[in-house]
């Protein structure tokens, strides 16, 4: 299992180095959403500084779903999905890559839009491990939680608009776990705040990481 | 093409819930409306309490739970039928009609107790997260696709749907509560309201669970024949298709006006 999990996650890795959508169209769109958010507050950084942590995780949230599109749609054409299928890689570890090579590259992502946050909402973050602890917990979470319904919705012609429509509304634990984490690491927060939130995430993680072991294979069978 | 009828027993029973169900919520309505006291600090607005708790018991607890039990047995493989895919699809739908009423209850109860619509209290929210997760089981459900895949993928909607009930709910609460303890099911088990107060609560519990026990097994019954149409319509064009293989098709109709002259034509 680890094993495949390993060749899918460089496969789907080796394809976005290749190709660069995630990082020419779905991190530009993030910059884009904190811009526009930007414009939604108004020019004084006051309120952007306080909307920073749910913004930035809002962000985060919509590129999600374009990066799982992505993943998605990768094996989609050729019949991708029929030899995905038929090359004798253990389900879960399929699942386990995908959902590795997502989490990588919505890694780099909040990087940018970190950066993007502290450099245009003028946050200062106080806590580096609190904000780097949600980062991680919320990626794999929200990495485990598309990319399972990610197969759920592969195959299906309306998958663009249904995607969003199912995801977003499952990972609201996560955007409320990870934006009260940003608030304790961020100034004015009490760093001890952000502690059961990030346990909060490790369950969201530890609930999709184990249920997409166990049922990502009957999915991919039945898309 | 022929529809298969539902037996006897079947409508009989349909009709003895459904007109329980009716009996109930009228004797419900007028005891909370007429016979009922006030409440010392609510007034009259306690009046609600009578409907709201018994629709979000039904849309939370009765028909999720009937939803996510259907679905597991239908992934189970022993137990796979499309009874359990109908049963699950058709308790969704009407669980829906409940979520939305105990949204929109609480909503009306809040405005004049909270001073808001929408207080962003943490029950109201997370049953409207529920909502939106039931519409996207019933997104799924509307995906044309073949009877089995349409089933095993509602069927694991459901799962996800379950497993990230819990999470959303302790997540809410954390996040912000306004809500008002549990009355009835409290810790103690023991209810705070008394006397024609609790006994007309009873009763809306029970009418409310009727009414959805007899929306079930009517929207039960328009799945089954919506399956019976599908595969009906089906036999139907496989039919023609080898009507048209083993007989010889009609001749040829000439184009209407053909053997007219343009002038027959334009006169």
């Amino acid at each position: 299992m680890w094993r495949d999990s390993l060749l899918m996650a460089g496969k789907d890795l080796r394809i976005e180095a290749r190709s660069r959508v995630a990082l020419s169209q779905v991190a530009p769109f993030g910059v884009i959403a904190l811009v526009l958010f930007a414009f939604a507050l108004g020019p004084d950084q006051g309120p952007m500084a306080a909307g920073a942590p749910g913004l930035f995780w809002v962000a985060v949230l919509f590129s999600t779903v374009l990066a799982i599109q992505r993943s998605v749609s990768v094996e989609s054409g050729d019949s991708a999905r029929d030899g995905l299928r038929l090359s004798g890689l253990d389900p879960a570890g399929v699942f386990l890559g995908k959902t590795v090579a997502v989490a990588a590259q919505l890694v780099v992502l909040e990087v940018i839009l970190g950066v993007g946050v502290v450099l245009l909402y003028g946050a200062h973050i106080v806590d580096y491990w609190l904000i780097v602890g949600s980062c991680l917990l919320g990626t794999v979470g929200l990495a485990a939680s598309g990319t399972l319904y990610g197969v759920l919705s592969a195959g299906i012609r309306v998958r663009e608009t249904l995607l969003p429509f199912l995801l977003l509304p499952v990972v609201a634990p996560v955007l409320l776990a990870g934006t009260r984490t940003w608030q304790a690491g961020l100034t004015g927060g009490t760093p001890a705040d952000g502690l059961p939130w990030l346990r909060l995430l490790a369950v969201f993680d530890a609930v999709y990481v184990a249920l997409g072991v166990v049922v990502y294979g009957p999915i991919q069978e039945s898309a | 093409m022929s529809v298969q009828q539902q037996s006897p027993r079947a409508v009989w029973a349909t009709r003895v819930i459904g007109l329980s169900a009716l009996v109930g919520t009228v004797f419900t309505v007028w005891l909370g409306l007429w016979i009922t006291p006030p409440d010392r600090t609510q007034g009259d607005l306690v009046r609600l309490v009578y409907i709201h708790p018994g629709v979000a018991w039904v849309a939370l607890y009765v028909a999720f739970g009937l939803t996510f039990v259907a679905s597991m047995l239908y992934l189970w493989p022993r137990t796979r039928s499309f009874f359990w895919d109908r049963l699950a699809a058709s308790s969704v739908e009407v669980g829906v009609v409940f979520m939305v009423c105990t949204v929109v209850s609480g909503s009306i109860w809040g405005k004049p107790t909270w001073g808001v619509w929408w207080a962003w209290d943490a029950r109201l929210t997370s049953t409207a997260l529920l909502l939106v997760l039931s519409l996207g089981y019933l997104a799924i459900r509307r995906v044309p696709a073949e009877p089995a895949v349409r089933a095993k993928r509602c069927a694991f909607a459901a799962l996800f749907v379950a497993v990230d009930v819990p999470i959303v709910h302790f997540s809410v609460v954390w996040w912000k509560t306004l809500h008002q303890g549990a009355t009835v099911l409290n810790a103690n088990l023991s209810p705070t309201i008394h006397g024609s107060m609790a006994w007309t609560l009873l009763l809306g519990f029970v009418s409310l669970t009727l009414v959805y026990v007899w929306m079930l097994l009517v929207r039960y019954r328009i799945a089954v024949l919506e399956d019976q149409l599908g595969s009906g319509e089906l036999d139907v064009a496989l039919a023609e298709r080898r009507a048209e293989g083993t007989t010889p098709g009609p001749a040829p109709r000439p184009l209407a006006g053909a053997d007219q002259t343009v002038e027959e034509v334009t006169a």
